[in-house]
């Protein structure tokens, strides 16, 4: 049978298998697994089909932990049920799995291997995730590429329902996940030719079913439970054998074959590397050049890592191998040796022991470690190795791919060793996400890999930040199958598709000699040499580059396209490499082009069409000059006054050098300095806002919603600007209290990200030229130089003083000094301005516990973090444990601050006589509800640390050590919907009926945003998200009315562009609140779908149409006799439709079934209509609201 | 009595059409509308600039952000289909042509030839009897001469009658600097009706928010008049049929534009005012005022009062407008 040669990835390659082979799928979204539950979850709601012809029931639930339960019981009852998963999320699936095998159940979860948080969270590949299950009685099948994904996918269903040992299929996250390969489908028919429908019916058969009952899940007794563990043996002993039953069925029906452990290499090989995963990939490739120049090398890929078959194990080793690697990737601290090699050295010794070995001598066995959190593994490194098994002692336990000087255990090697084929074509694309590069490059490796005969192979890589990131796509293509699992180093194509990159980054480091360079420049072809940097030139010079230039922006433009250059530069790739006929070559991209965009409408299409017909007559070849004559280059990182640890350390991994850095400069245990976005000047705004101090009215609303703490204002004595630079900008200040004083607004030029909303909410406009407000955006370019200098001096000027503004005044709240600037989130967040506003209002008494998601990645990504301190050193103290404990996470928090306060007090009691009455009496009686007050006590603190100082005793020395406790704490519980809606809600809850002084800021996107856009419970009904792709049916939960029913929290519903002094003032009620406070704030997000430059206008239409009512419940009022419930919006004045239509997530239903849209925008106006009937009503109770009857709000 | 009118080659019962608007939009209201006594519809507009905008903007939302960071490759699942095109618009031609008898006119808003032609076949396809081209364009570019202006108006019409077999009727603005010259230049390539004129929605200033605010004014009587005196102008000397459209608002407006030329006069501010009732006091004002003035038919009545039919041709000419200023001077005289 003709299989279908598909370029693919390895998620969409397994998510096929596992969808047509399955009945039910229960879902959690986790990078890098995401996307096959999202694969699922849209076939099924496009009506695809399993091979029984019936579409599986896709259901996403409230964390992993909830899928696996749900698949534990979707099993139970006879389904066959999959699920995927990562990382956090396996672990979460752990207690569920030991129960599906100690039931022997067949099922296979699809796992894309993933780091585990330690030190630090990581989202890319290795085994620590995998390996942490290997103890629950699960099968795992390793596979180490899209095409043995896919292979191995069905490998795994097809054999558990005869071994009925269940099966973890997994391969390596991003490596093998993300590369888009091409691959042989595997079809309906193989799937259904390996699938043995006896065993689908013995599945069946094995179920829970009231027509002939049983019990499963007993609890038993030391008596019999021991037993019960041996009794299921037979089947993991037959496993390894049913396994390589169903490889070997497989490779009848399709044609390839695979083994339990399969080996490569020379037949009579001394030196075999033994290893599982993508990694196996690039050791092939290196044995196979190696072994070609005569070298006696080889490996061996362990495809079933469980059970482990000792006895094919053997079998595959060649006898001749005289030194084995066992290469891990995955740290197990303090064990004897990572897991795979622990498991060959039993595996040898036993057969030793029994005098089996069919080696002649016992090899020498060593263990390495190595691609941890998807670090890099090249043909280099894998050289390396066997050129260490070479020596007499080689090192055990060694690492590879980094620098160890700490406790030496890395091993060198030569980095210019490389086994890249000469006929296979290596491309290098750099770049900005918001330019299409890396969709345009996965339509030309399809377009190559499908409609010629070539192989290709493509591998993304991706910014920590999600603003002005910057995208690498790593390209192969040739008639060689392509096994090369590492980044291009040598390319023989390098695309830079931002000039600006040029200024930054040594672009040019990784091309070979003779390569071509395509450059997308406002410069032409006479006058871009001068633009470019020594370090450039001297490349192009060296390396005799053929070099390109189009003006991509402007054909863009002209084509309607706006800044996406990716259809131009695509055109400009394949006119100049060659790869195919230029005239074939286009009309297979208009073709792509179609197919992509054909859906989008027709117009789309033509402007992309345009795009392409324009590129060719704007590329042109650029003479090369015979010197370098740049008068500059590159620049550096971070500024000069930046500290030793900035410079050392965080400017090379900004450089593009992180993987040179040696183990010796990291911190041992994942501490990091905060304030550390101001040193990197990451210039990614083309305009930025310039100051109208005549139209100003000083409002402060500009500086209130910057996403990125770029705005600031300061109240300033006028004579402090008498050495002011150039262009300074000032204006007597409008306070009436500070009528002597300046006030001056200063935009930060390089850190700004263009989101526009600050112009968008000024309200002042130019009363001569209405077109402009008191904040505009101009091109940065021109005056960029002057406002670094400005904005210096600004920095150097004093904060206005905290004690004599009213922070509930947004006119006042806006002088403060904001604790978090410059963070890496999307340009225009919705989330960041309350962040950053908390930090304003509290930042230097606060702990912050960050539920990971968005807010703990633009919170806490490397290379730079964005909470600061102020002038005193004091700022947030943040963390972040993990998803789906944070409630529990910042609670502890407050317990500690609480005991230590508490033992702080007890020892301020037992040292009076020595500290003196009158100081423990103040301390302890401190008023510190206000900020006065707990400046007055930080003052009483360091008097009494003095004292403390003097004296000797045990307890003098506790009371040191406790004694920042007696000022007042301030602890955040900060995270997104998906985490209080969901994976945490039953922490959270928990936290909620406690009395703990703690504060929970919601930052509600209603979607899982940092994931890419799945469903939470805070989704509206009709909004479009992953896993509801046909629109959500059912209701937003109202998480702040289930808050309130404990009665003694405090809770805020806020949405800062309906009403920014709502937002100021209920976050300080939540604060000073001496209790749990949960504050649900409204966050406009790029996953809503539309030009976020509107976020605030979309804030006050969610908030007009009823959908997002403002509230306050304040427990304290109600011990004041008065209703908690205060409802502060007004009577909805839009209909929903108004707003809604407004976001993608809701628009693109109703213009992909309409009629199904009209029907939930029914459902949404009634859930709006109900909840605000509700909430007039609990506005309207007298008293507390204990009262027996309300007054009736309205005749029903 | 007589009331049937002949327009873009069909006779229509009476020449009361109705012309688009958002009535037109709702099954139920286009057979009120016939029920009330329209002789003709023509449906609200196709708008190319929208379908096309529309799309741009969905596929803008849909890709932003995308590729740009490892966790979140794209934010939303792929739909299997959007209804981008003009699909919803062909349905309710569909539609409306099987809920009532008279003819059933298709309108098409556009600014490319591509999108016309396209879009023009597509309208015929779907039962339409004529199809109304409204050209709405506000020509900014300093750079574009008049004459870029008229063959853009021009080659238009020229490539949807290249296109179509069913009727094309013109809806253009008064904005020429030869209005005979343009409407022969349309009826050369084509045109098998001139709808004169289009309404340009002028823009209005709101003090409130000192700002530019689009703003629908429904047409009052008063707008009557330019349209009666080009058609007055033109007919006889055009080969197309023509309909006045804007200011339509009383039975004696319908009488008027009868009588300089018109084969039919369209009407829909004044629904939207009045009612879709309105049609009826229309259509039973027409007759009245025919039984009052003896006319046995409306094709009698046709271009009596035109220009060139009428008694002072010249009146239609400059001079009218002399006699007016004259007319005023006299009420007022100045201090």
């Amino acid at each position: 049978m003709a299989r279908p040669k598909k370029t693919m990835d390895g998620n969409e390659a397994v998510a096929k298998i596992a969808f047509q082979t399955s009945e039910v799928a229960a879902i959690y979204p986790i990078t890098p697994s995401s996307a096959m539950g999202e694969w699922a979850d849209e076939w099924a709601a496009q009506g695809k089909k399993n091979i029984w012809g019936t579409i599986p029931m896709v259901v996403e639930m409230q964390s992993e932990g909830g899928a696996a339960g749900a698949v534990h019981g979707a099993l139970q009852a006879g389904s066959l049920t999959t699920t995927f998963t990562a990382s956090q999320g396996l672990l979460l699936m752990i207690p569920n799995m030991y129960k599906i095998a100690g039931e022997l159940t067949s099922t296979v979860f699809h796992v894309s291997a993933r780091a585990l948080a330690t030190h630090a969270l990581s989202i890319f590949g290795d085994h620590t995730d995998v390996m942490s299950v290997r103890s629950t009685g699960w099968a795992l099948l390793a596979s180490n590429s899209p095409q043995e994904a896919m292979d191995l996918a069905l490998i795994a269903h097809a054999a558990t329902l005869k071994a009925r040992v269940p099966f973890m299929h997994f391969f390596d996250g991003f490596r093998t996940s993300h590369e888009v390969a091409k691959i042989e489908e595997v079809m309906a028919a193989d799937i259904r030719a390996m699938i043995d429908e006896d065993l689908v019916l013995a599945h069946r058969t094995r179920a829970l079913s009231p027509e002939h009952p049983f019990i499963r899940g007993t609890a038993q007794n030391p008596d019999v439970h021991f037993q019960g563990r041996e009794a299921s043996n037979p089947f993991y002993l037959a496993c390894p054998d049913i396994v390589q039953e169903y490889m070997d069925r497989f490779a009848q029906i399709v044609g390839r074959q695979y083994h339990l452990f399969d080996y490569y290499g020379a037949p009579d090989a001394e030196r075999v590397i033994v290893l599982m995963g993508s990694g196996a990939e690039a050791v092939t490739e290196t044995v196979e050049n190696l072994a070609a120049k005569g070298e006696k090398v080889g490996v061996l890929k362990v495809r079933l890592y469980r059970p482990f078959s000792a006895k094919h194990f053997i079998e595959a080793l060649p006898k001749t191998a005289k030194t084995i690697t066992i290469l891990d990737r995955t740290k197990e601290p303090g064990a004897p040796g990572d897991p795979l090699y622990q498991d060959v050295i039993t595996v040898l010794a036993e057969c030793a022991a029994e005098g089996a070995l069919p080696f002649a001598a016992m090899p020498k066995v060593i263990a390495g470690r190595y691609g941890m959190s998807s670090k890099e593994f090249t043909p280099a490194m894998i050289k390396g190795i066997f050129d260490e098994m070479l020596k007499d002692k080689p090192k055990n336990h060694f690492t590879i791919g980094i620098i160890d000087d700490v406790t030496g255990s890395s091993i060198d090697y030569d980095p210019n060793f490389s086994t890249e084929d000469d006929k296979t074509i290596r491309s290098l694309f750099y770049g900005l996400g918001a330019d299409g590069t890396v969709g345009a490059n996965k339509n030309s490796i399809k377009i190559i890999g499908e409609d010629t005969d070539n192989f290709a192979q493509g591998y993304f890589v991706y910014d920590s930040r999600k603003s002005g990131s910057m995208t690498t796509s790593h390209l192969r293509f040739g008639p060689k199958e392509i096994r090369s699992t590492y980044l291009i180093t040598k390319a023989n194509f390098i695309a830079c598709h931002q000039f600006s990159f040029m200024e930054k980054l040594n672009v040019l480091k990784c091309a070979q000699e003779g390569a071509t360079f395509l450059l997308n420049s406002i410069y032409g072809p006479e006058e871009v040499w001068d633009r470019l940097p020594r370090t450039a030139q001297k490349q192009i010079i060296d390396k005799k580059l053929k070099f390109y230039v189009i003006n991509g922006v402007e054909v863009a433009k002209q084509a309607g396209m706006g800044g996406r250059i990716n259809t131009v530069m695509q055109t400009c790739f394949f006119a100049i490499s060659n790869i195919l006929p230029r005239e074939e070559a286009i009309a297979a991209i208009k073709e792509a082009i179609k197919k992509t965009y054909g859906k989008r409408g027709e117009s789309v299409v033509q402007k992309n069409w345009q795009a392409v017909d324009m590129s060719l007559e704007n590329l042109h070849q650029v003479k090369i000059p015979a010197s370098v004559s740049s008068s500059f280059d590159l620049q550096t990182p971070v500024s000069d006054l930046a500290p030793d640890f900035v410079k050392d350390f965080i400017a090379e991994i900004i450089n593009d050098n992180g993987d040179s850095l040696p183990v010796s400069k990291m911190p041992v245990d994942g501490t990091f300095p905060t304030a550390t976005t101001q040193w990197e000047k990451r210039n990614i705004a083309l305009e930025i806002p310039s100051w109208d101090p005549a139209t100003c009215i000083q409002c402060g609303k500009c500086t209130l919603v910057c996403p990125h703490g770029v705005i600031r204002g300061k109240l300033v004595d006028t004579a402090a600007l008498e050495g002011a630079p150039e262009g300074f900008k000032s204006a007597a200040a409008r306070w009436k209290e500070f009528s002597d004083k300046s006030f001056v607004l200063q935009i930060a030029p390089e850190d700004c990200t263009s989101c526009h909303l600050c112009v968008q909410t000024c309200p002042a406009k130019n009363k001569s030229e209405l077109r402009l407000k008191a904040i505009n955006m101009v091109e940065q370019a021109p005056i960029r130089e002057r406002e670094r200098a400005c904005w210096n001096y600004f920095l150097s000027l004093p904060d206005t003083d905290r004690s004599k503004l009213n922070p509930s005044l947004v006119k006042d709240a806006q002088l403060l000094r904001p604790l978090f600037e410059f963070s890496g989130a999307c340009a225009g967040c919705g989330e960041t301005p309350y962040v950053k506003l908390v930090s304003q209002l509290f930042g230097d008494r606060m702990y912050v516990a960050n539920a990971t998601g968005c807010s703990s990645i633009y919170g806490g990504n490397l290379p730079t973090t964005p909470w600061a301190v102020d002038a005193a050193g004091r700022g947030p103290a943040w963390a972040n444990s993990l998803f789906e404990d944070n409630a529990e996470f910042g609670l502890g928090m407050r317990v500690t601050i609480d005991k230590q306060n508490e033992f702080a007090r007890e020892l301020l009691k037992r040292l009076e006589a020595d500290l003196g009455t009158a100081l423990v009496e103040e301390i302890l009686g401190a008023d510190q509800v206000a900020e006065a007050g707990i400046n007055a006590q930080r003052v009483r603190v360091e008097a009494l640390k003095a004292k403390l100082a003097g004296l000797d005793s045990a307890d003098a020395k506790s009371l040191l050590g406790v004694a920042d406790f007696l000022v007042r704490k301030s602890v955040w519980i900060m995270g997104g919907d998906g985490w209080a809606y969901d994976i945490g809600y039953g922490g959270l809850d928990h936290v909620l009926a406690s009395t703990r002084n703690v504060n929970i800021l919601v930052l509600d996107t209603e979607v899982y945003s940092n994931t890419g856009g799945q469903c939470s419970k805070s989704t509206p009904r009709g909004a479009v998200a992953k896993f509801a792709a046909g629109g959500k049916p059912g209701s937003k939960k109202d998480l702040a009315l289930m808050a309130m029913t404990y009665g003694n929290a405090y809770v805020g519903h806020i949405a800062m562009g309906a009403n920014d002094g709502h937002t100021v003032k209920t976050l300080i009620e939540a604060e000073a609140y001496d209790g749990p406070s949960i504050v649900i704030a409204y966050s406009h997000c790029i996953a809503h779908g539309y030009n976020l430059e509107m976020g605030l206008e979309q804030q006050k239409a969610a908030v007009q149409s009823g959908h997002w009512p403002l509230f306050r419940f304040n427990p304290s009022l109600a011990a004041q006799g008065k209703n908690p419930f205060q409802l502060d919006s007004k009577d909805p004045s839009i209909s929903l439709d108004k707003y809604i239509y407004n976001e993608t997530r809701y628009k693109m239903l109703s213009l992909s079934a309409p009629e199904l849209a009209a029907e939930l925008l029914k459902g949404a106006e009634a859930d709006v209509a109900v909840r605000w009937r509700l909430y007039q009503y609990l506005a309207s109770m007298p008293g507390t609201g204990t009262a027996e009857t309300a007054a009736p709000v309205e005749a029903d | 009595m007589d009331l049937t009118t002949t327009y873009l080659g069909m006779t229509l019962k009476n020449p009361l059409v109705v012309s688009p608007s958002p009535v037109s939009e709702h099954i139920d209201s286009i057979k009120k509308l016939e029920d009330a006594g329209a002789g003709a519809i023509v449906l609200h507009s196709l708008f190319e600039e929208q379908i096309s905008f529309l799309s741009q903007e969905l596929n803008a939302n849909l890709q932003q952000g995308d590729y740009s960071f490892a966790e979140a490759l794209t934010y939303f699942p792929d739909l299997e289909d959007y209804k981008m095109g003009p699909e919803g618009y062909l349905g309710h031609v569909r539609d409306a042509k099987a809920a009532v008898d008279i003819p059933v006119i298709g309108s098409l808003n556009g600014v490319s030839t591509g999108g016309w032609v396209s879009y023009a076949k597509e309208i015929q396809q779907a039962g339409a009897d004529a199809i109304e081209l409204n050209v709405y364009y506000v020509p900014t570019n300093a750079a574009m001469s008049g004459e870029q202006v008229e063959n853009m108006y021009v080659d238009l019409v020229r490539a949807v009658k290249a296109n179509v077999t069913i009727p094309v009727a013109v809806k253009v603005g008064p904005y020429f600097s030869s209005m005979s010259n343009m409407a022969k230049k349309l009826c050369e390539v084509g045109a098998d009706a001139l709808v004169l004129f289009n309404r340009f929605y002028q823009p209005d200033i709101d003090l409130a928010k000192l700002e530019v605010k689009p703003d629908l004014v429904l047409s009052t009587s008063e707008d009557l008049r330019l349209r009666l005196r080009w058609v007055a102008i033109l007919y006889g000397n055009v080969a197309a049929d023509m309909a006045v459209t804007g200011g339509v608002h009383t039975p004696e407006d319908v009488v008027k534009s009868i009588l300089v030329g018109a084969n039919v006069a369209m009407t829909t501010s004044a629904l939207l005012k009045n009612g879709i009732g309105h049609l009826t006091v229309l259509r039973d004002g027409l007759a009245k005022w025919m039984e009052s003035n003896d006319y046995e038919s409306v094709q009698q009545m046709r271009g009596a009062i035109s220009q060139k039919n009428c008694p002072e041709p010249a009146a239609f000419e400059r001079a009218n407008y002399m006699k007016i200023l004259t007319h005023y001077a006299a009420e007022f005289p100045t201090r």
